[in-house]
């Protein structure tokens, strides 16, 4: 092979591997992206059981509730538009409380009960999601 | 006074490197008068700005708190080694940081850079210097870590308690060291591309100062990895959080480069591409510098969200590789093509390397930035985690890990198949064995864990074979040095897989005294007490774990608050057995008294990073290797 051909070679082997790395990118990104839905969206657009979804919104005052094993709770996210009912298994972040922001990482199941598998909450002021703090503000501007 | 001799540092610093760019610019046009200062003032520029760093952590340690900088991250009760550190915990210190260490490698290359053609080294420095520039800029105009507050406030408002830990001592500046460090390199192919000068000499030259950012980009991987591990308490290694994304791919970027630079130095191929690699190595790195400084995710390491900063970040970085990439287009063609080589060579094998890593690079880019460009152009907002990355980048990763296990057995230039199946089968009957016993004694196992165990075997076998038959003492230091390498990555992979598949996890409520079996060990809630520290205080656990008959260990996971800034954090208590570790975390009191415990079992956990380490160790052995023979020979011979 001359050295000419040889790079030409290289170069289309490596248009190759990159338009197949960009094919697989984009396949597992349409199967894999999460995207962030509020109550009010979840409602409208009808989220499919199964996909990942990361929902955001206000914890409903009153909705907490603990189940008998210690570990697993259920809570109603809402915007005031709309709520969905959420379960979660595991240790909530310190600032998790009813009445302010949460968002939650993970999909429904067939009954329409949201199954979070991590929770976010606001840390402190400084230190907060984005995805949280629109939230919150959402859920401020809501209050009042 | 110490804040205002800082700043007048860095103004100095400043104008010195706009002489250096200056100076560096006609002596490489051949006008040499200037061409004996550029040296000098590279060393005194980066002095300048070490200067200005050491006062800042003068500040910090101080705790003076008219300064706005120390008043915003400090805390007068936190423990010398937080104010001290505290100093590159935030965003302004840390930007001073990257500053100092960009001027330093600067003036490293100026007193040690021996091998490089003048004029190629003139062009290199000059190229350092138009970067630290937009950096100072940076700096000085929209971070100055030294701006003065007044009225002075009574106190602090301390640092964020995620970062108070030694981690934040070590894994910052490492990181540092590498990401900028690479800046090096950048400059380097900058020199070449002006002076056309590409070719082996230059490839020898620039390998070791690619090698030493390299193994600190390791090291601060490895130590940001284990940090996140123990003090977020998610009992997860790697999350795929963008800011990881963005220590990743320099590293991906940087190690393609190790290696296609080697094809240069030895066999004066991949000319063109070793530059294109330097470019995209240290543009990785401003990515992720954008990424993180600019505010636009937020993490812990992300700390104010100013929208002018992300912009100037954004400008730096488009003019940089913007203007890189121009030169290389306007350049390239005058690149000779290199010395050809054969499909089966050991030029392929870095070839196949060097694709690989580049996919999985882009694919890491695309998830990263996938995200930020889906909601700048259309308001959705979507986050791509785990799966995707898992999804994408595994099986390129796993291809990749059985080509490393090969390449070294190939010759350089040429080879045939035969042989080399010869001295590959031992490896692939090791790793089909593997595979086999794993898949009898865990029928269950997800397949990329499995085809993660099994390559590991094969590459452990196969990392060593090169010494096979060979005088051991007379091996050079750099053969050993990739052997302990390529060993790493199966002994990180292998820790990968085992926790993967391996780890067994519970979450409880349990009663004081009640008794919980998490894999081998059976763990007794004791007791839970109220305790204190410096600036925090804290529930903790009793946990006594017994693993058969063996002696009772006391683990003590904590449920922090800290009071400056107000915040509760949950610090993990964690017992590193031979063969694992024990990983436990204290959640909330239930209404009816239980706690709540999160308890890993995690076999071979630690091989990750004992892996990621052995990787760094066999870079250092590498690149003394390579110091020390390039002294002794100047003509260095094939490896």
């Amino acid at each position: 092979m001359k050295p000419k051909n040889q790079r030409l070679t290289l170069a289309l082997l490596a248009v190759a591997a990159i338009i197949a790395a960009a094919l697989l990118a984009l396949s597992a990104l349409k199967d894999q992206a999460a995207y962030f839905y509020t109550p009010g969206d979840v409602a409208r657009d009808h989220v499919q059981p199964g996909a990942a979804v990361r929902l955001g919104g206000m914890v409903e005052k009153g909705s907490l509730e603990r189940l008998p094993d210690g570990v697993t709770i259920t809570f109603v996210v809402t915007d005031n538009a709309a709520s969905v009912p959420v379960r979660f298994k595991g240790i909530v972040p310190a600032l998790f409380r009813e009445g302010s922001g949460v968002v939650a990482d993970g999909k429904f199941d067939s009954a329409g009960q949201f199954v979070a598998e991590t929770i976010l909450a606001k840390h402190d002021e400084r230190y907060m999601p984005p995805e949280v703090a629109g939230a919150m503000h959402k859920t401020e501007s809501l209050k009042k | 006074m110490i804040a205002e001799a800082g700043l007048a540092a860095l103004w100095l610093g400043a104008a010195l490197c706009a002489l250096q760019l200056i100076a560096a610019g006609f002596a490489v046009r051949g006008q040499g008068d200037l061409a004996a200062i550029v040296r000098p003032v590279a060393v005194a520029q980066a002095a300048l700005t070490a200067l200005a760093f050491g006062l800042l952590i003068l500040l910090f340690v101080r705790v003076d708190l008219s300064v706005a900088l120390v008043f915003e991250n400090d805390h007068s009760e936190k423990p010398f080694l937080y104010r001290f550190a505290a100093t590159w915990g935030n965003h302004e210190g840390s930007m001073l940081m990257w500053v100092a260490i960009l001027t330093v490698a600067g003036a490293a290359v100026a007193l040690f850079e021996r091998k490089l053609e003048e004029r190629t080294l003139l062009a290199t420095l000059g190229g350092q210097a138009a970067i630290g520039l937009g950096f100072y800029a940076f700096l000085l105009f929209a971070s100055n870590p030294f701006a003065r507050l007044f009225p002075v406030p009574p106190e602090g408002r301390g640092l964020n308690p995620l970062l108070q830990d030694p981690g934040l001592a070590f894994h910052p500046p490492t990181l540092y060291l590498g990401y900028v460090g690479l800046s090096v390199a950048f400059s380097f192919a900058i020199g070449a591309l002006v002076t056309r000068d590409v070719g082996p000499v230059f490839a020898r030259a620039m390998r070791p100062w690619v090698l030493g950012a390299w193994i600190f980009l390791t090291l601060g991987i490895t130590a940001g990895s284990y940090w996140a591990y123990y003090e977020l308490g998610w009992g997860g290694w790697w999350f795929w959080d963008p800011v990881e994304n963005a220590s990743l791919m320099p590293w991906l970027a940087a190690t393609a480069l190790l290696h296609s630079v080697t094809v240069l130095a030895t066999r004066d191929g991949l000319r063109a591409w070793t530059l294109m690699l330097a470019v995209i190595a240290f543009s990785m790195s401003m990515v992720g510098t954008f990424l993180v400084r600019s505010g636009i995710l937020t993490s812990v390491h992300a700390f104010a969200v100013d929208p002018r900063r992300g912009s100037f970040l954004l400008a730096l970085l488009f003019i940089y590789v913007g203007g890189a990439l121009a030169l290389f287009g306007a350049r390239v063609g005058t690149v000779r093509a290199g010395a050809r080589f054969d499909p089966v060579s050991r030029e392929a094998g870095l070839v196949a390397n060097n694709l690989l890593l580049s996919a999985i690079l882009g694919i890491v880019l695309v998830g990263t930035l996938y995200p930020l460009l889906v909601e700048a152009a259309t308001g959705t907002k979507l986050s791509v985690g785990p799966p995707y990355f898992d999804a994408a980048a595994g099986p390129l990763a796993l291809i990749l890990v059985a080509i490393m296990a090969a390449g070294p057995l190939l010759r350089w230039r040429r080879d045939n198949l035969k042989p080399l199946g010869r001295r590959v089968a031992p490896a692939a009957i090791l790793a089909v064995v593997v595979m086999v016993a794993v898949k009898l004694a865990a029928p269950a196992i997800h397949i990329l864990s499995l085809l993660g165990l099994a390559l590991a075997a094969g590459l452990a076998l196969a990392s060593v074979a090169p010494l096979w038959k060979r005088n051991l003492m007379r091996t050079p230091l750099f053969m050993w040095g990739m052997v302990v390498a390529h060993l790493g990555i199966a002994v990180s992979l292998a820790g990968m897989a085992c926790d993967s598949s391996f780890t067994v996890e519970k979450l409880v409520a349990a009663r004081v005294g009640e008794t919980v079996a998490v894999g081998p060990y059976s763990i007794t809630l004791d007791a839970v007490d109220p305790t204190f520290g410096a600036n925090w205080q804290a529930l903790q656990a009793t946990l006594l774990a017994r693993r058969g008959d063996g002696d009772t260990l006391t683990l003590t996971p904590q449920a922090r608050t800290y009071w400056a800034p107000p915040t509760e954090t949950s610090e993990t208590a964690i017992h590193t057995a031979i063969d694992g570790q024990l990983y436990t975390v204290l959640g909330k009191q239930a209404a009816d008294g239980r706690w709540q415990l999160r308890l890993w079992w995690k076999p071979f956990v630690t091989l990750i990073w004992a892996g990621g380490a052995l990787v760094a160790i066999g870079g250092a052995l590498a690149l003394v290797g390579r110091l020390w023979r390039a002294r002794r020979k100047p003509a260095e011979q094939w490896i």
